[in-house]
């Protein structure tokens, strides 16, 4: 693209200045429906299609910076623009083309909000966190962090006279200011007392060991509150239920790709040195990550929140890539680093594509069925084609399966596993490979999530009678869908193109590109070392798989014949077949719950044969509650309870609480 | 070009038409081994035509996906035949996918079988779908790590790269493959659905897995899902060939070779299927539940295959 970087940066900066013109223009008319909903939304869109093409033009670009006169009088806020926040950004387009459009058939006027306002806090929300990949310091970076935290929040709590979506609101605002915190805590020690806070001065500042693990470890926590990683994860499977669809499909394809944004900014590019057992630690939070929340989303009846603990898992993947590319990086194997780097970021814009698509399915799925316990679904293939179609597309996507895009990420993560016995350090060379087991124990639960998922929602039997009434989705509905199927396609189809454009990216963090293992291989072969080790071909695998499903169809129908009839299904010869005969959700789940049991803290009743009305029910809940939430929560409440002895509300108890301050003062002071 | 064309076309197509009478053996040598007369070899090729000329019946509610989905596993299947060395490493859709892909490739399988399975809505097809599902996603992790030890001597995950490495450059006795193989004899077994995870043999309600996904199918559907669980034995034993017994297997360019790599192929098989007929008269299925333990068990083995070669290989 002939885009110089410069002109790039204006591009973006138009982009936001879009964005938040139309989120001000929805409250010229707040109470304008059609206004809002069918102009303001699709035009934000359309900005979401520019930004992806800045983010393109970006990224083969040097960096270009600009100061804004904007901020506090001797803060100015400092942007810029280079191949990292490039590939966020257009990240961050490509999902919000497609939720913006989905969007505008989706948000309804209802007395809790105002559909002026809804635009606004969902226009506020993409202009911050297209301003969290542009800032260049911590000033402006902590404050698009939070205008992006609490936008969410108030999306999230759209429907707020609904007490169990103010609770989760409450959770997901907590657990995100006390990332912030630590966030804060990070830039301060990186600023290194020089009292300078852009990232410029932080880039040139040498720290010690010690003060570099301090601000990696800050970081992990910080940024891990806002992506979710175990332990930090309780609040996402609370807020993305909560937050209508296509919020939550912005939360979980975007916002968790922006913390993983702010832990790549300063461990690759604002550090100057990684020690090798933080990528160790990354890479176990990662793993267990993955598989926590695979397992968890096994054992769902909620169909969000089943995408929900997906989440936690597809970020645990992203993580652990990061983690391996910091091994790789501490011992200076740079072209390792970078395939695991590539891999970590192409398994963020796959989930980027895959879980915005999803959760827009779920959204269509609610609204014509306004349901969405899984108890209650089935069947939708025959009412929801259209949906059934992308639902399809989606599910295939994210159980990793070839020629999608979620397999190319997580090959590429597995090649870059497979290459750690060169590492110097002979513990690390035999237990990461035997690590590996969990990568693939999770992408192969996943495969049995996404199962249950599309199984008990598209088909089988309706398990209620009104879904024989539902509707399919309307035409905004499906553009939404088209553009978010067709990103997953092609990124599955063209991997070696976006491998080269990720090589941008890979050569500013960590020095090094795959182009040099790729290019011997021209552009039908994805080589990650080179072409004797490894390779896989996604076009040639869909054309093999295409010509050989058409022969075989073409072969049996001249052969043969195609006659076929209807009759009642067979089902072993049982004459009556009832819908409640069917795996429920949770009968689905239930191999997962006792081969795991450990895992999972399990309340059930069981019926006794002797009892003359029989009933099941059970409840699966998260340890971590018990071990570390609750205890901390109590703790705090103890806490408050003593200080607050202090507190009587009288004046002057106050006023001699502030004499025995200052005389204190005075005293250390002299 | 055209004899790389060829080579691959006839690899293919021997793969996917012999793989009913490697069905036809086994099925002989456990009616031998049970003192019974068997049907013959060639039974599954009779059972295939009769099933090819029925009328097909579908259920009411059966939908689209229903329709193709054998379609779609019998082009899985006939895609990995197409992968796999089974008479010469010079295959020109090799490099399309490596041994990860593979995996992929019967998973994309696996998943359209088991959605096809709930779409109807019985009882059966959905536990069939959840047990099949909960079997492989076990195995899998197993199958990668069996694969790992061979893919770390050669230093590659081309299937066509270890043959030529174990087979040809690197000629040595390997203790870590011995660890390997076993793992890899049992994870087939269990993603096979034979004994002693499951039965190919029994349509006995609650022990069924396999058989219970395709219960709704008839004529030339259920015709295409046996013929492709056939290829995808067949499949399996020619990647437990490749990799563990690749000896026989012709080199790259060397066509001369090719007659003695048919006899090789032919000859492994049947010993292979005789093994597996002998495996499956001598052990008993295990519940459903046992069933983690054995792939726990293939799991531990493939570690310690990994372990052996980092320990004494290196």
């Amino acid at each position: 693209m002939s885009l110089d970087a410069l002109s790039a940066l204006y591009a973006a900066i138009g982009v936001i200045m879009f964005w938040l013109a139309l989120g001000v223009a929805g409250l010229v008319r707040v109470h304008d429906e059609r206004f809002v909903f069918r102009i303001l939304f699709p035009l934000g869109s359309l900005g979401g299609a520019g930004l992806t093409l800045v983010g393109l033009a970006g990224l083969t670009q040097p960096a270009a910076s600009l100061v804004l006169p904007l901020g506090l009088p001797d803060l100015p806020f400092h942007l810029r623009l280079d191949p990292l926040s490039s590939f966020f950004l257009a990240l961050l387009g490509l999902a919000a083309a497609g939720i913006s459009l989905f969007s505008a058939a989706y948000f309804r006027k209802t007395a809790a909000a105002q559909p002026g306002l809804t635009g606004l806090q969902y226009h506020l929300f993409l202009v911050s966190m297209a301003a969290v990949c542009l800032a260049d310091d911590a000033y402006f970076f902590m404050v698009a962090w939070e205008t992006m935290a609490l936008s969410s929040y108030f999306l999230v709590t759209t429907d707020h006279h609904v007490a169990e979506i103010r609770r989760a609101g409450f959770l997901y605002l907590l657990i995100a200011h006390l990332g912030a915190i630590s966030i804060l805590l990070c830039f301060g020690v990186m600023q290194n007392t020089a009292g300078e806070y852009t990232f410029a001065s932080m880039r040139g500042a040498k720290l010690s060991d010690f003060w570099a693990t301090a601000v990696f470890l800050l970081a992990l926590v910080g940024y891990g509150a806002k992506a979710g990683f175990v332990p930090l994860h309780a609040w996402l499977p609370e807020a993305h239920p909560a937050a209508p669809s296509p919020v939550s499909a912005l939360m979980s394809g975007v916002m968790l790709k922006m913390a993983i944004y702010g832990l790549l900014r300063v461990t690759f590019d604002l550090l100057s040195q990684q020690i090798w057992w933080w990528g160790v630690l990354a890479l176990t939070v990662g793993l267990v990550s993955a598989l926590f929340g695979v397992m968890f989303a096994a054992v769902q009846t909620d169909m969000k929140r089943l995408l929900a603990y997906s989440s936690i898992e597809n970020i645990g993947i992203a993580l652990s890539g990061i983690g391996l590319a910091i091994i790789f990086h501490a011992y200076a194997m740079n072209v390792l680093a970078a395939l695991a780097l590539i891999a970590a970021l192409y398994h963020c814009i796959n989930h980027a594509a895959f879980k915005s698509l999803l959760f827009l399915v779920t959204g269509s799925v609610l609204h014509a069925t306004r349901e969405r316990s899984l108890g209650h679904l089935g069947g939708l293939i025959r009412r929801m084609p259209w949906v059934a179609a992308f639902g399809l597309i989606g599910t295939l996507a994210i159980a990793g399966l070839p020629p999608l895009n979620g397999f190319v990420s997580e090959w590429l993560l597995l090649q870059a596993f497979l290459l750690t016995p060169g590492l110097p350090n002979s513990y690390l060379n035999m237990l990461v490979p035997v690590a590996t087991a969990a990568l693939v124990l999770a992408s192969a639960l996943a495969a049995y999530v996404m199962v249950k998922f599309y199984g008990v929602v598209f088909l089988g039997q309706p398990r209620d009678g009104k879904l024989n009434e539902v509707h399919d989705a309307s035409k905004w509905e499906r553009a939404a869908f088209v553009w978010l199927a067709a990103a997953c396609v092609l990124l599955g189809l063209a991997p070696v193109a976006v491998i080269a454009q990720l090589d941008n990216v890979s050569q500013m963090l960590v020095g090094a590109t795959l182009s040099g293992n790729m290019g011997r291989s021209g552009w039908l072969f994805v080589t990650p070392a080179s072409p004797e080790r490894a390779s896989y071909s996604a076009p040639l695998f869909l054309i093999g798989i295409v010509s050989a499903v058409l022969v075989v169809f073409l072969l049996v129908r001249w052969v043969y014949h195609g006659r076929a009839r209807r009759a009642a299904a067979w089902d072993c010869g049982f004459p009556q077949q009832t819908a409640r005969m069917q795996d429920t959700a949770e009968g689905f789940g239930q191999p997962i719950k006792q081969i795991f049991e450990p895992f999972f803290r399990i309340e059930r009743h069981l019926p006794k044969p002797t009892d003359e009305r029989p009933y099941y029910w059970s409840k699966t809940e998260d340890h971590l509650w018990y071990w570390l939430y609750l205890p901390v929560a109590n703790t705090v409440q103890w806490v408050s309870q003593v200080i607050g002895v202090l507190q009587h509300g009288r004046i002057h108890v106050y006023l001699v609480y502030s004499f025995v301050t200052l005389l204190a003062l005075l005293l250390l002071i002299r | 070009m055209t004899r790389f064309l060829f080579s691959q076309l006839f690899q293919t197509l021997l793969v996917v038409l012999a793989a009913p009478l490697l069905l036809g053996w086994v099925n002989q040598c456990r009616a031998w081994l049970q003192n019974r007369s068997g049907p013959g070899w060639l039974q599954p090729y009779r059972v295939l035509r009769k099933l090819f000329l029925k009328d097909a019946v579908l259920a009411y509610n059966a939908s689209v996906l229903f329709r193709i989905t054998p379609y779609v596993v019998f082009g899985c299947m006939a895609l990995a035949a197409s992968i796999v060395p089974v008479l010469a490493t010079d295959l020109p859709f090799s490099p399309a996918a490596d041994v990860i892909a593979l995996v992929g490739l019967f998973a994309l399988a696996r998943v359209f079988m088991a959605l096809a399975a709930m779409d109807v809505g019985t009882a059966f097809g959905s536990m069939g779908a959840r047990r099949e599902m909960l079997i492989a996603s076990l195995a899998e992790p197993a199958l990668l790590m069996v694969v790992f030890t061979p893919s770390l001597i050669s230093g590659s995950t081309a299937l066509t790269t270890i043959v030529e490495t174990l087979a040809h450059s690197r000629l040595a006795i390997y203790p870590s493959m011995a660890f390997a193989g076993v793992a890899f004899v049992m994870v087939m077994l269990a993603e096979n659905a034979r004994i002693p995870i499951d039965n190919p043999a029994t349509h006995l309600e609650l022990t069924m897995i396999h058989e219970a996904m395709i219960l709704e199918y008839s004529a030339r559907h259920l015709a295409l899902m046996e013929w492709a669980n056939a290829i995808k034995l067949t499949v399996y034993s020619a990647v437990g060939v490749a990799l563990f017994l690749p000896w026989g297997i012709a080199q790259a360019g060397d066509w001369t070779m090719m007659p003695l790599a048919i006899v090789a192929f032919a000859a492994k098989m049947a010993a292979g299927g005789a093994g597996l007929a002998v495996l499956e008269a001598v052990s008993a299925k295990l519940r459903i539940f046992r069933a983690p333990e054995f792939l726990g068990m293939a799991f531990m083995l493939a570690v310690l295959g990994i372990l052996t070669h980092f320990l004494l290989e290196r």
